[in-house]
């Protein structure tokens, strides 16, 4: 088993590089530990006139399946179009359950022509197949949203792989808010300021990223539109502006001000219109999070003491308390289904992710680091982004919700910090 | 009217010889009077401190008002005794210079997360700005602002640097 685990591991290095290396502006480096409790053995054959792509997209495919360790890659030199025959029993004794086959061809625009096709060995059935007209900038996209489909055909699941991720670096004396693909490809810079920038928020349909910016010589909070650039200045009240989180219809943010003492909650309009007070203590309400279906807010508040994240309705009214173990529990995040709720907890002097089953209360440490932060869960509420700590430097840490499967994301020069993983776009 | 304006030249060039001349009697008696003033107690009637405009006390290095920092305890929000001086030194200039205004900006060290300790910064910029206030400040000079641990002032993950840290600076605009 822990050969075969460290097997993965080279080949997905390997497979990274070379999908990589022609394009090279990837700042992030990608480890992966552990595999899932049941692997699903898959053979990628090489897709025919691949080779006349900047990008070789089968890399990119097996690079995303592998890393979310959910599939056993079988290794093969065949190259196979998505018009060939399949040999499912030959596949099935070389131990695939499932081939991906494929094909690739530019087109007299300049455009790619991007076949591919699945196939279920054992029960020798066709189990997919697509078509795509990408751009040449759009193929590892492409890449990606193969990888969705065989993950969601094969597990039931929808696929993260084309989604994207929003953190902050912190080089020098410069802090950017970059945008890149889930695996930490392609990365775009969305801002870039001499002043730190914290807690990016993506809007549900993932245009826009809510973010704390002390470019003003204190926290104050803006909407930016990724596409237009627009930005919109939400919250710059007297005194501290931080924590957006947008509600689930994308009108609202839930945000933490200061303007009335010390730090509440409040809602306001995504224009920056129709502030509306929420929590009401005389300590300390913030880090609010709207629940899936809009009707709760979660937040940190310490009206116990220490830290600890409690409940509230939307509309208002009495808080009710959601965490009982350990003193500092900080950082609420609730699942895309409302089950499960992320946190940071400080136990025995170390800062690290856990999981409480909110349908039956048991809670499960899902990190062995213990300088972690900003947990965000991915779309498909399968795996957890959360900032922490590699010599010195900050790093993104994935984890999948059962624990046993974990990336590391590093940054060749400077910090990474404050991830946010976004929504799945169409 | 132009024989009158001359006329009225030539009198004020009187005045100024006449003031002149006087100035050196004065100096004539100077030290007569110094050593009438030797061994008498108390403020020296004819002493003369220099004012120059433009010059403030905030802008003295020596002075009590360049210090700007208030630090905290591990864990505390509160303004410890040995601060109060300096408190009330702003307190007072703020007071009797009604435009000038300040942030105070709250800083923790580096354990624990990005919001949770921007609002504990902010516990300790709001200590410093209620103390400001009940000696009289006005709300309307006084903002309170946190930069949790976004802005640390020293590196390291020591106590040294970690008591460095937990501080609210005082910042004029």
């Amino acid at each position: 088993m822990n050969r075969t685990t460290r097997n993965l591991t080279v080949l997905a290095l390997t497979s990274l590089g070379l999908a990589f290396a022609p394009v090279s502006q990837a700042q992030l480096r990608v480890e992966i530990s552990g595999v899932g409790a049941t692997q699903i053995p898959i053979a990628i054959a090489a897709f025919p006139g691949e080779e006349t792509a900047p990008l070789q997209i089968t890399a990119i495919v097996k690079a995303d399946l592998t890393r979310s360790g959910v599939f056993k890659l079988i290794d093969n030199n065949d190259t196979l179009s998505d018009s060939s025959t399949v040999n499912y029993a030959n596949w099935k004794s070389r131990g695939a359950d499932a081939i991906a086959v494929g094909s690739m061809q530019r087109l007299a625009d300049g455009r790619f022509d991007v076949r591919y096709r699945l196939f279920d060995n054992v029960k020798a059935s066709q189990l997919s197949a697509l078509s795509f007209g990408t751009q040449p900038q759009l193929i590892r996209l492409t890449a990606h949203k193969i990888a969705d489909d065989i993950y969601e055909k094969l597990t039931g699941i929808p696929g993260i792989f084309s989604t994207r991720i929003a953190y902050v670096t912190h080089t020098g004396k410069e802090y950017r808010l970059e945008i890149s693909d889930a695996d930490g490809e392609g990365v775009q810079v969305a801002l870039r300021s001499t002043e730190p920038i914290i807690s990016p928020s993506w809007s549900p349909d993932g245009g826009k990223v809510a973010y704390v910016s002390f470019e003003a010589k204190k926290p104050v909070i803006y909407v930016q539109n990724l596409v237009t650039r627009q930005r919109t200045l939400v919250a710059n009240f007297k005194g501290s502006n931080s924590a957006p989180a947008w509600s689930p219809d994308g009108s609202k943010l839930a945000v933490a001000l200061t303007r009335d003492g010390l730090t509440q909650v409040y809602i306001i309009n995504a224009d920056g219109t129709g502030l509306r007070r929420l929590t009401n203590t005389t300590g300390i309400d913030t880090e609010p999070r709207f629940s899936p279906d809009g009707s709760l807010v979660y937040f940190t508040s310490d009206r116990s003491g220490g830290p600890q994240i409690y409940k509230i309705n939307a509309n208002g009214g009495e808080a009710q308390r959601v965490t009982f173990s350990g003193s500092y529990n900080i950082s609420p995040r609730i699942s895309p289904d409302g089950k499960v709720l992320a946190y940071i907890s400080r136990r025995e002097g170390k800062f690290q992710l856990y999981a409480l089953d909110l349908t039956n209360g048991q809670e499960q440490r899902l990190s062995d680091t213990v300088k972690d932060e900003s947990p965000s869960f991915a779309p498909n509420g399968k795996y957890i982004m959360y900032a922490t700590d590699s010599g010195r430097r900050g790093a993104l840490a994935v984890v999948s919700i059962d624990g046993r499967i974990k990336q590391r994301l590093t940054m060749q020069v400077g910090d990474v910090r404050e991830p946010t993983w976004g929504p799945f776009m169409k | 009217m132009r024989p009158f304006s001359s006329f009225a030249i030539v009198l004020s060039a009187a005045v100024l010889l006449a003031a002149c001349s006087s100035t050196k009697l004065d100096d004539k008696a100077a030290p007569v009077e110094s050593r009438a003033s030797t061994g008498a107690a108390g403020a020296d009637p004819r002493a003369v401190n220099t004012v120059n405009t433009g010059s403030d006390p905030l802008n003295d290095p020596q002075g009590i008002l360049a210090k700007r920092s208030i630090y905290f305890d591990y864990d505390s929000y509160s303004v410890k005794e040995e601060f109060r001086s300096v408190v009330e030194a702003h307190a007072q200039y703020l007071n009797s210079h009604k435009d000038r205004k300040i942030i105070i900006q709250g800083n923790t060290d580096d354990r624990g997360g990005t919001e949770y300790n921007l609002a504990l910064g902010q516990k300790r910029a709001e200590a410093v700005r209620k103390a400001l206030v009940l000696l009289g400040v006005s709300d309307a000079q006084v903002e309170a602002v946190s930069f949790g641990k976004e802005k640390p002032k020293a590196l390291g993950s020591d106590e040294a640097a970690w008591s460095e840290n937990r501080r609210a600076d005082i910042a004029y605009q």
